[in-house]
């Protein structure tokens, strides 16, 4: 067995965070992992990606265009931007709630509509599950929250060969005591939502 | 979550954590870099815990004296280690080239981080080629467990030599993570004394003479250890024989089938004995690595001297690229000479034109300020803008488009004295409070000595920020058990003489413009300070003082003002309105400070 995540996103918003936590708990499930991240200057607000890759028998920390298991995207347009990575097969999750590029909250290009960007990763693929993370972390409690409904969002994917249980327990060891209770609740608001439209 | 001190079990670390961890493994007693990425985690791991494992670590001013340092270190048997990106490997290669000479007492690493597409750097240059270069052993890891093992086993190397060893490293190992099992570390010496051998230590030409004779015949020992390294190691079988090292392997192991697979991680010198007998009898070679052909080279030559006539391939062939990190679809390449896994088929782009998000100065970033105000001051003027390396590199975009002749750490300062030289242009040398220490005090130096007449502006943020906030000379140190006074930089200037200095607060965008204008007017040295905190680094000690910004929008008139001159991302235009992000906004009123109609307020 061999799975591949790609997590999509822009610097700030826990993409980072949510590919340690999976990452951990595909060690502590037993699978060898290998997995590659963005630091430096390209994280400057700029756009993040993080691979995730576990299974028997891993050793590349990079991942072919189109052979991403699952798209965890953590914004819009970041997600459509990234759909080279995934193929007819994979699973794309896809937060709707947008980061503004720097020119564009200053106006001087223009964010699509998201439901255009929905349109169009559609015309692509049939397996897009849309989730506004943002919104249901602040029904948790803090818009902070975002990456663990995400991260309880993914633990509702069909196929995914990470149990729920192992996901929340090691996203609940990541963050801070204080922190706890809202992840807590976040995680399982992000699962609920997604087992509902899986 | 990474526990880099413990002793027992196996954790999840990225490159550069378990290359800390394989320093307090082997008993590292010292260690000095200058911060560059892909290895600044390195430092920053080694800055919070370097004192509880007893090694002692420093921020050096730059490559070179860190080089220095920890050369002085291993000289006394003290087990040393050295690290720095690639680029910085140029400025330290000044020492690096005699040390050899002398070599040393306790092993010491030179770790070159190298960074194929240049993700954070201004070129990928391969500096495998430092260790033939400067006749020196080197070894290169291809995950971080290998990483961390190797260091062990790289010092037991630069021990038995009496030689720096150069470690290389790419940023798909400092950025890559994975599973890392922790060891017990070995016993570590912390002080030596320096034992003086003249002859071996002072190069001077009647001792560096006979010095080079010595080094040649250590790297034939070199020659020895390398054949029997257990680094360099053969894995399956068949007719097509891949030689390979570094990340490249990762993607050859997962990606091809049906090889016999050389993987070598000790890369200088080569095992050419071991090289021919894997040749020898194989139908095809392929070279698999990134960057040049510092292998595949080699491995002609070896052909060539041991008579074996096999067709190689890889970048000379035409198969394998030179320019670019690989990953697995490069390697896709070689399916006419080799079994590749093919890939499912990617989903086309999305037809939809989506905005682009470059990295970009952060809101309230003090260098918006200084560059608004610089283009203001500038105006019709004809002015080059020699920028340097660090975050202010970034105000390249637009609005500020403040950035015409980039090369290296100091280089922009050093640049502005030619252009004062040759054209009728003005130069305006932007550099960072670090950079002006690394490497911007000598340009400033030779400008007034041979009375260049340029603008330097020292954007100084109080810290190292675009390698993850980092103390310099300017902020003193705190850290390890040690604290030391911050150095003046308004002083050090004052110093050298120059002809113009100010030192503004660049959130004050009007007044910190009409400095500039005056600093544009002096027909000599001018220096502009713009002196003012990186606010991330505030929030992280937790220091920012807790405001934001506000659009009264019965003032405001649309003129855009804010927007064409500080362009932060915490203003948003919606609907022709421009109103304030508070998740993003730091509350620095530089918008504020430039809004004609006095609309946006600063609420505290």
């Amino acid at each position: 067995m061999k799975y591949t995540v790609q997590i999509v996103g822009v610097g700030g918003q826990g993409v980072l965070m949510a590919s340690l936590v999976l990452g951990n708990a595909a060690m502590k499930a037993g699978y060898q992992v290998a997995m590659s991240e963005v630091h430096g200057m390209a994280q400057r607000g700029g756009s993040v990606l993080s691979t995730l890759r576990m299974g028997d028998d891993v050793a590349s920390p990079l991942e072919a265009a189109g052979g991403a298991d699952l798209i965890m995207g953590f914004e819009p347009v970041e997600t459509c931007r990234n759909l080279p990575l995934a193929n007819r097969d994979t699973g794309i999750i896809m937060n709707l709630d947008p980061v503004y590029p720097s020119m564009v909250a200053a106006g001087f290009e223009e964010y699509p509509e998201v439901d255009d960007v929905i349109a169009s990763v559609r015309r692509r693929t049939s397996n897009l599950m849309t989730i506004e993370a943002t919104n249901i972390a602040l029904r948790a409690g803090s818009a902070v929250a975002a990456n663990a409904v995400m991260i309880g969002a993914v633990a509702a994917i069909r196929g995914f060969p990470l149990s729920k249980e192992l996901l929340k327990e090691t996203l609940l060891e990541t963050v801070p005591g204080k922190a706890v209770d809202l992840n807590s609740s976040a995680f399982d608001m992000g699962y609920e939502d997604m087992m509902s439209k899986n | 979550m990474a526990d880099i001190l413990s002793n027992e079990g196996k954790q999840l670390l990225l490159g550069n954590e378990a290359i800390t961890r394989g320093l307090i493994e082997a008993g590292v007693g010292f260690a000095s870099t200058y911060p560059g990425t892909p290895s600044s985690e390195i430092g920053n791991n080694l800055e919070a815990l370097a004192d509880k494992a007893g090694m002692y670590f420093e921020f050096s001013v730059n490559e070179k004296v860190a080089l220095e340092v920890s050369a002085a270190a291993a000289a006394s048997g003290v087990r040393s280690f050295v690290f720095m990106k690639h680029v910085g490997l140029n400025v330290a290669a000044d020492p690096m080239m005699t040390l050899a000479y002398s070599g040393v007492r306790g092993g010491m690493l030179i770790l070159t981080a190298d960074d194929p597409s240049a993700h954070s750097s201004q070129n990928e240059q391969d500096n495998r080629y430092f260790s033939q270069l400067g006749l020196l052993p080197m070894m290169e890891p291809s995950t971080p467990a290998e990483a961390k093992e190797m260091i062990r086993y790289a010092y037991e190397v630069s021990e038995k030599l009496t030689l720096p060893l150069i470690f290389r490293t790419t940023t798909r190992v400092n950025h890559a993570r994975g599973i890392v099992t922790m060891r017990e570390p070995v016993g570590m010496v912390p002080r030596g004394r320096f034992e003086k051998d003249t002859p071996r230590f002072v190069n001077i030409p009647a001792h560096a003479r006979p010095n080079r004779v010595r080094l040649l015949a250590l790297m034939e020992e070199a020659k020895a250890v390398s054949e029997s390294s257990p680094y360099n190691f053969i894995e399956g079988s068949g007719e097509t024989g891949i030689i390979t090292s570094g990340v490249a392997y990762t993607y050859v192991k997962e990606f091809v089938s049906g090889a016999s697979v050389l993987k070598l991680g000790f890369t200088n010198p080569l095992p050419e004995r071991k090289i021919a007998d894997f040749i020898r009898g194989k139908k095809r070679i392929i070279v698999v690595e990134e960057l040049d052909p510092f292998l595949e080279d080699q491995v002609l030559r070896v052909c060539a001297q041991n008579g074996l006539d096999v067709p190689v391939f890889g970048k000379r062939s035409g198969h394998l690229p030179r320019a670019w990190e690989y990953n697995p679809d490069v390697i896709g390449r070689l399916s006419s000479v080799a079994d590749v896994m093919e890939h499912p088929v990617p989903l086309a782009p999305a037809d939809i034109l989506l905005p682009g998000r470059p990295p970009a100065l952060c809101a309230g970033c003090p260098h918006r300020g200084m560059y608004a105000a610089t283009k203001k001051a500038v105006g019709g003027r004809d002015v080059i803008y020699c920028s340097d390396i660090g975050c202010y590199t970034l105000g390249i975009q637009a609005p500020f488009n403040a950035a015409d002749y980039i090369i290296c750490m100091g280089g922009g300062a050093g640049a502005a004295g030619g252009f004062s030289e040759t054209t009728d242009q003005k130069p305006i040398a932007f550099l960072g409070d670090s950079t002006f220490f690394h490497s911007g005090i000598p340009p400033l130096i030779s400008a007034k000595f041979n009375g260049h007449r340029i603008v330097m502006v020292i954007l100084d943020n109080r810290t190292t920020a675009m390698t993850g906030h980092q103390p310099n000379p300017g902020t003193g140190r705190d850290f390890g058990g040690r604290k030391t006074e911050p150095l003046d930089i308004e002083a050090v200037v004052r110093g050298i003489g120059v002809d113009y200095l100010e030192t503004v607060d660049p959130y004050d965008v009007k007044r910190s413009a009409e400095v500039m204008k005056a600093a544009l007017e002096c027909d000599g040295i001018a220096v502009v300070i713009s002196k003012c905190p990186c606010p991330l680094e505030l929030k992280k000690l937790k220091q920012l003082e807790a405001k934001h910004c506000r659009v009264d929008q019965s003032k405001c008139v649309r003129c855009y003002t804010c927007l064409r001159m500080i362009a932060c991302p915490a203003l948003v235009k919606e609907d022709g309105r421009v109103s304030v992000d508070e998740t993003q906004c730091m509350g620095c009123g530089m918008c504020a400070n430039v809004c004609p109609k006095r609309a946006i307020e600063v609420i505290r």
